[in-house]
C-alpha cells in the first residue's frame, strides 16, 4: 500500500508525458492527486509502526509530512488543471509531468526509513521542481532556476555528505544495519559521537540550505519571486517540509544518542538568526511574492527554533511544520490570484484588490492573519506553544526575541496585504473592473485555510496522539 | 600492494583538483574532472577489499557517467555557446592555486583532529580538499559552465567518502545516488545551454537582475 504513494504519481507522470490532450492531462493529474490522499487518509486509521528492516515504512512523522504534502498537492493540483486552461505555458506536458514525479518523490521522503533513501527522494523533489520554476522561459525565471540549482545542489551535496559520516558513526556496531532509522535510533548509544557530530552539522547545513535558513536562504526570494505561484506554493508548502523532515530524522538520531547539549545550540542559533533576517527584509520589502519568501524563511527559523528549544516546543515545531505547510500553500495560491490580475507582484502597483478580486482578497486576509500567529487559528497554537518551550526551558531571553521579531514581521506583513487589498486605485474607472473568478481558483486556497482554522480550534485525537509521540522521539513531549 | 595503489590514486585525485583550479581553457578543465571521475571508479574497486558483482557494477556505472557521459555532455554544452575559456575569474589563478594550497593545509588539519576510525588517513584530507577546492571554483569563476564543473568537483569529494569511510551503504542507493547526480548536471547544462541563448554570453555574472532593490 505505501510503495503505491511513490509508484502511481511516477507511473503517472510517464503517461502525462505521453498523452497529448491537454484536458486529459490535467483529469489525470487531479485524478492521481485525489488517489494520493484518499489513501493517506485511509493510512490514518491504525498508529502507523514501521516494518523492521523495510526501506520503506510509515512512523508517526512520515505520516504527518504525508499528510501535510498530500493535502497541499491537492490543492495545487486542483487549481493547476484550471491554471493550464487559461495559461498554457510551454512544454505543458513537462510541467503536469514534473509535478507527478515532484509528487512521487516527496511521498518518498515521508516513507523513508532509510536515511540515503530519504537523500535520494529529497534530490529528487527538488530537480523535478527546476523546469517548473522556469515555466515562463525569460530571463528573470532563468537567473531564478539557476541560483536555485546551484545553492539546492551544494545545500544537497553537503546533506550526503552527512548521510556518508553517519554511516561512518556506525561503522563500530557492526550487527547493525546501514542507516536504518530503526537502528540508528535504537542502537544509537553505540554510534562513534565525532562521526555523529560532524554528521549532524552538514545535515543542518544541508538540509538548511533546501528549507532556506539563514545565512544559507538567498536562493529562496529569487526562486519564489519569479516561479509561477502555484509552484511557490508547492516550494514554500512541501519542499520546505520535506526537507525539515531531514533536520528532523538526524535530530532524532542524535536525541537517541544523547547529543541533546551539542545540538540544541545549534538549532537555537539557526532559529533566532533566521527570524532577525526575515524580519529586517520584510520590514520595506516591495514584492509581494518575494514578501512570503521571506515569511517563510522565518517560518523555517521557528522549526528549528522549537526542536533547539525542546519540550512543549518540540511539539509545538511538529505542529508548526503542518500549520505552516498548509497555509504557505494557501497563500501562495491567493496570492497568485491577485498577482495574475494586477499583472505585476509590485505591492506599490497592485491596489484596491477588495474590489477587484473579492473572494481571493478575502482569502489574502485571512492568510495574512493565520501565517502572523493570530487567534484562532493553528498557527496561534504552534507558535505559543514554542515559546511557550522556551519559557520552560530557561530561555526568556529567546523567548523574547522570538515575540518581539514575530511583532515586527506582523507590522510589516499587515502594512503590504491592506495597502494590496485597501488602497484605493489610481484611475477610478479601473474599480469597475470586477473580474469573475474561477471556482477552482479560489476552492483551493480556502480548502487549505479551512483545516488551518480547524487545527486552531480543534486537533483530533489520532493526530494529538500522533504529534505526542513524534514530539518524544524529538526528545520533547506534548503539553 | 592495495594500500599503495590507494595512496597513488589519492595523489592523482588532489593532483586533478588543482589542474582544474589553475587551467583556464575549459576543454581541458573537462578533461581533468573526467580523469578525476575514472580515479573515482578504479579507487572504489581498490578500497572496497573483496570485489563483488554489484562493485564492479558501480564502479563501471561511476567511470561512465563521470568520466564519459557528463564530461561529453558538457563538451557538447561549449561546442553549441562556442566558449573556449574562463575569462576573469573573480579570483586570479595563481591566487586560485595558493587558495587551494591553504585548503590542503585545512583539510590536513580538520582531518588530524577526526576520530582515527578510518582505514586509511590519506582518505579524509584528500576529500575535503576536493570538496574544498570545488566549492572554490563554484564560487570564484563566473561562467555558469565552470560552475558546473566545481559541482561536480564537490560532489566528487563527497563521494569520495562516501566509497572510503562509509561501511557498504547498499548498492541500490549507491545507483540511486549516481543518478541523481546525473540527472542534476544534465538539468544544469540544459539551463546553461538556455542563459546562453538568452544573454549571448554564459557568464552569471549577467544573472544580476533579481536583487533586493
Amino acid at each position: 500500500m505505501d510503495a503505491l504513494l511513490i509508484a502511481v504519481p511516477i507511473v503517472g507522470a510517464v503517461l502525462a508525458y505521453l498523452t497529448r490532450a491537454n484536458g486529459w492531462r490535467s483529469a489525470m493529474l487531479i485524478a492521481i492527486a485525489a488517489f494520493h490522499s484518499a489513501v493517506v487518509v485511509s493510512l490514518w486509521r491504525r498508529a502507523p509502526t514501521p516494518i523492521d528492516g523495510s526501506w520503506i515504512g510509515l512512523d508517526d512523522l512520515g505520516l504527518i509530512v504525508l499528510s501535510v504534502t498530500s493535502a497541499v498537492f491537492l490543492s495545487v493540483a486542483v487549481y493547476a488543471a484550471a491554471y493550464l486552461r487559461s495559461n498554457v505555458p510551454r512544454g505543458g506536458r513537462v510541467f503536469v509531468s514534473c509535478l507527478l514525479v515532484f509528487l512521487g518523490a516527496t511521498s518518498l521522503v515521508a516513507l523513508s526509513q532509510h536515511i540515503a533513501l530519504l537523500w535520494v527522494g529529497l534530490e529528487g523533489t527538488t530537480l523535478s521542481l527546476a523546469p517548473l520554476i522556469y515555466s515562463r522561459h525569460d530571463r528573470r525565471s532563468l537567473e531564478a532556476v539557476w541560483k536555485y540549482l546551484v545553492l539546492s545542489s551544494v545545500g544537497i551535496a553537503l546533506a550526503l555528505l552527512a548521510v556518508f559520516l553517519l554511516a561512518a558513526a556506525q561503522a563500530s556496531d557492526t550487527g547493525a544495519r546501514t542507516l536504518l532509522l530503526t537502528d540508528l535510533t535504537a542502537r544509537a548509544t553505540r554510534l562513534d559521537a565525532g562521526w555523529l557530530r560532524a554528521a549532524y552539522v552538514f545535515a543542518l547545513a544541508g538540509f538548511g540550505t533546501k528549507m532556506g535558513l539563514a545565512p544559507l536562504h538567498t536562493w529562496k526570494p529569487d526562486t519564489y519571486g519569479e516561479a509561477p505561484s502555484l509552484v511557490g506554493g508547492l516550494l514554500a508548502g512541501t519542499l520546505t517540509t520535506c526537507a525539515f523532515l531531514g533536520v528532523a530524522r538526524f535530530t532524532q538520531i542524535a536525541t537517541a544518542a544523547g547529543l541533546e547539549p551539542f545540538v540544541r545550540p545549534l538549532l537555537i542559533a539557526a532559529g533566532v538568526l533566521s527570524l532577525v533576517i526575515a524580519a529586517a527584509f520584510i520590514i520595506g520589502q516591495s514584492d509581494v511574492k518575494r514578501m512570503l519568501a521571506y515569511s517563510s524563511v522565518e517560518h523555517m527559523g521557528l522549526l528549528v527554533l522549537g526542536l533547539g528549544v525542546g519540550g512543549v516546543g518540540a511539539y509545538g515545531s511538529v505542529l508548526h511544520m503542518i500549520n505552516n505547510g498548509l497555509i504557505k500553500g494557501a497563500l501562495f495560491l491567493a496570492v497568485g490570484n491577485l498577482v495574475l490580475a494586477a499583472g505585476t507582484a509590485v505591492a506599490a502597483d497592485m491596489r484596491g484588490m477588495r474590489m477587484a478580486r473579492p473572494a481571493s482578497a478575502f482569502l489574502v486576509l485571512a492568510g495574512l492573519f493565520a501565517i502572523t500567529g493570530s487567534p484562532p487559528f493553528g498557527l496561534f497554537v504552534s507558535e505559543f506553544s514554542i515559546i511557550d518551550g522556551a519559557l520552560q526551558q530557561d530561555h526568556p531571553w529567546i523567548a523574547g526575541i522570538t515575540v518581539v521579531m514575530l511583532t515586527l514581521i506582523f507590522v510589516g506583513l499587515a502594512r503590504m496585504i491592506i495597502g494590496i487589498l485597501y488602497a484605493p486605485t489610481l484611475e477610478p474607472h479601473e474599480e469597475a473592473a470586477r473580474g469573475r473568478e474561477r471556482p477552482s481558483f479560489v476552492i483551493a486556497p480556502a480548502f487549505l485555510t479551512a483545516i488551518v482554522l480547524m487545527f486552531g480550534l480543534y486537533i483530533p485525537p489520532s493526530l494529538q496522539a500522533a504529534l505526542a509521540r513524534a514530539a518524544v522521539t524529538l526528545g520533547g513531549h506534548s503539553p | 600492494m592495495t594500500h599503495s595503489a590507494t595512496q597513488l590514486l589519492l595523489l592523482l585525485v588532489v593532483l586533478t583538483d588543482f589542474a582544474v583550479l589553475g587551467t583556464s581553457r575549459l576543454s581541458a578543465c573537462i578533461r581533468w574532472i573526467a580523469f578525476q571521475g575514472a580515479l573515482l571508479g578504479v579507487l572504489s574497486l581498490v578500497v572496497g577489499g573483496e570485489i563483488s558483482w554489484n562493485a564492479v557494477l558501480l564502479a563501471a556505472g561511476t567511470i561512465v557517467v563521470k568520466a564519459i557521459v557528463l564530461p561529453a555532455f558538457l563538451r557538447w554544452a561549449i561546442r553549441e555557446a562556442a566558449i573556449r575559456r574562463e575569462v576573469e575569474p573573480l579570483v586570479g589563478y595563481l591566487a586560485s592555486v595558493l587558495l587551494g594550497g591553504a585548503a590542503l593545509g585545512v583539510a590536513f588539519g580538520v582531518a588530524a583532529s577526526m576520530p582515527a576510525s578510518v582505514r586509511d588517513a590519506l582518505v579524509v584530507p584528500v576529500a575535503l580538499v576536493t570538496l574544498m577546492i570545488g566549492m572554490i571554483i563554484l564560487m570564484t569563476r563566473l561562467k555558469a559552465i565552470t560552475q558546473v564543473i566545481g559541482y561536480l568537483m564537490l560532489e566528487n569529494g563527497v563521494y569520495l567518502f562516501g566509497i572510503t569511510l562509509a561501511r557498504r551503504v547498499p548498492f541500490l542507493i549507491e545507483a540511486g545516488v549516481l543518478l541523481d547526480v546525473f540527472v542534476g548536471v544534465f538539468i544544469m547544462g540544459i539551463v546553461v545551454f538556455h542563459i546562453n541563448r538568452e544573454f549571448d554570453s554564459i557568464s552569471s555574472a549577467n544573472l544580476s537582475e533579481l536583487r533586493e532593490s
